[in-house]
């Protein structure tokens, strides 16, 4: 059991890794079009390809730099735990209950309405320039996404397979754990890895608006220093770390509770 | 008389429309009963009265048996779960030690006659005959005194029907099970029951029974054609059975 559980395991990893190659494509025509860009342009306004990521090497060696980046990853992080404790927990309330969803709707309209800058000042206001504004916007900007696809997600469950449950003695809490929260995963995994993108995106726009330090602070330095290629180095290195939360985190985690999805795509697709 | 399930004057409305009234059935330990009717006259819902999935309005459901367990139209498989996690799924509940739960599923694999090779495959990977057999393990594996069918083999083409109808006839002789089996095929109903109750054209109540000679799996395929055949054509009880358009119903 134990072998085949591991070689499961070790055959979805190498597949996702050779998946890798389409990304390296991808990045690589990215990058040629980048160079081109430097061409035309000139270093001043693009620099190129090989030049911002040396510098961004340089800095991800730095103490410093490194400092900078666990300071926006954290508050990325912590905010984006926080709206998705909020958005799940509020979602699946909705999906049971659609008085709390039809309560929600028009309060998630408003909220989306307003632009997260203008969350950024008012919470600056409230709450000063530190991570505690930073944490606010990034949980009003991300809750709304999870918390429609969670409510979604329970609404419109199958409920059979909870009719099934009942006639098999499970109760309330156990229909949720081993039936509605598992059919609730398939949405809800795009809608975290959307949220986690909006933390990182966020956290940066309001470290710089705020002058709270971390990624945004680092952007807002090169830029009154027109230093192009560390602004992009910074801007690399917030892609890379938004990478690494989603790739190490959220998709492994997706994978092995989706792992029968692969078993419904036929044979050479699953690359 | 032992009765394992008894129904008494059940009625049930959707939308202050009434759909069940007066619906009176008992079946005896180790019985199986086939209930008829016209499609759309409440036959499902006087089974999700009798398994406790719905709430009757009014009437009375004594339950005097240990433990049941229903096959419905649809496999209702848990799709993110191996065939052997679903039919494992309903031990979950049922108090039994988890070091025998293996076991017990691979003899309710074999009663459903579900190769125990496929027992690792997820729903997917399964063509609909072989996840209705998972059904049916996953009913059997709790070992019930009750079972409740709905429609189970109306999706199926007519030689896997048979071989379905088969394996329940021989898992109910096996188990020694109680069943109310819901179909609209009386062929069906032929095959595999003790006694047919007919639900009435509009579920008024069950507009009447017939008891049927010989035990399931010992009636002859002639047999049953020709009494299938008599019913239809001969037996008032029977008039209603094919000839309903149930969007004309109020």
């Amino acid at each position: 059991m134990t072998a085949a559980f591991l070689k499961d395991r070790a055959d979805r990893l190498l597949h996702f890794l050779w998946s890798g190659w389409a990304g390296v494509a991808a990045l690589a025509l990215l990058a040629a079009a980048w160079q081109a860009g430097h061409e035309r342009w000139g270093g001043f306004i693009l620099p190129d390809p090989l030049e911002t990521l040396r510098t961004a090497w340089a800095l991800a060696l730095s103490p410093d730099a490194q400092a900078v980046l666990w300071l926006t990853g954290g508050r990325a992080l912590s905010g984006f735990a926080l709206a998705s404790a909020a958005g799940v927990l509020i979602g699946i309330a909705a999906g049971y209950a659609p008085a709390v969803m039809r309560l929600a709707r028009p309060l998630l309209t408003v909220i989306l309405g307003v632009p997260p800058i203008a969350w950024i000042v008012l919470a600056m206001m409230w709450f000063g320039t530190n991570g505690t504004t930073v944490a606010v916007v990034i949980l009003i900007s991300a809750t709304p996404v999870v918390f429609v696809s969670a409510a979604e997600a329970i609404a419109t469950r199958d409920r059979g397979l909870d009719d099934m449950a009942e006639v098999f003695g499970h109760g309330l809490f156990a229909r949720f754990w081993h039936v509605d929260l598992r059919q609730a995963a398939a949405p809800l995994f795009p809608a975290l890895a959307l949220a986690l993108g909006t933390a990182f995106k966020v956290a940066v726009m309001a470290e710089m608006l705020a002058n709270a330090g971390g990624i945004g602070g680092a952007l807002a330095r090169a830029r009154a220093m027109l230093d192009v290629p560390e602004a992009l180095a910074w801007v690399l290195l917030a892609v890379v770390a938004l990478l690494v939360v989603e790739y190490g985190l959220i998709r492994p985690f997706q994978g092995e509770v989706e792992r029968w999805r692969r078993a419904a795509q036929p044979w050479g697709v699953k690359r | 008389m032992t009765v394992a399930l008894d129904l008494r004057r059940v009625g049930h409305a959707y939308f202050g429309q009434s759909v069940l009234k007066g619906i009176d059935l008992s079946i005896a330990p180790g019985e199986v009963v086939a209930l008829v009717g016209p499609s759309g006259s409440g036959k499902s819902t006087v089974a999700q009265i009798a398994a406790g999935l719905t709430d009757a309005r009014e009437g009375r459901v004594a339950r005097n048996y240990a433990r049941h367990a229903m096959v419905f139209q649809e496999p209702r498989l848990l799709p993110w779960a191996t065939a052997r996690q679903n039919i494992r799924f309903a031990l979950r509940r049922s108090g039994l030690p988890r070091r025998e739960w293996a076991a017990r599923v691979a003899r309710a694999a074999a009663l459903a006659e579900f190769d125990a090779a496929d027992l690792g495959k997820y729903p997917v990977e399964l063509s609909g005959g072989m996840r209705q057999r998972v059904a049916i393990a996953r009913a059997l594996v709790v070992e019930p005194d009750f079972v409740f069918f709905d429609e189970p083999f109306t999706a199926l083409d007519v030689a896997l029907k048979r071989r379905m109808q088969d394996l329940v006839i021989a898992a109910s002789r096996e188990a020694r099970f109680a069943a109310l089996f819901i179909t609209h095929d009386v062929t069906e109903a032929i095959r595999i029951a003790h006694r047919i109750a007919v639900l009435d054209l509009r579920g008024r109540g069950i507009a009447g029974t017939r008891t049927l000679p010989g035990e399931p799996g010992t009636r002859e395929e002639n047999f049953c054609f020709i009494l299938r055949q008599r019913y239809l054509a001969e037996d008032p009880l029977f008039r209603h059975i094919h000839d309903v358009d149930e969007r004309r119903r109020p």
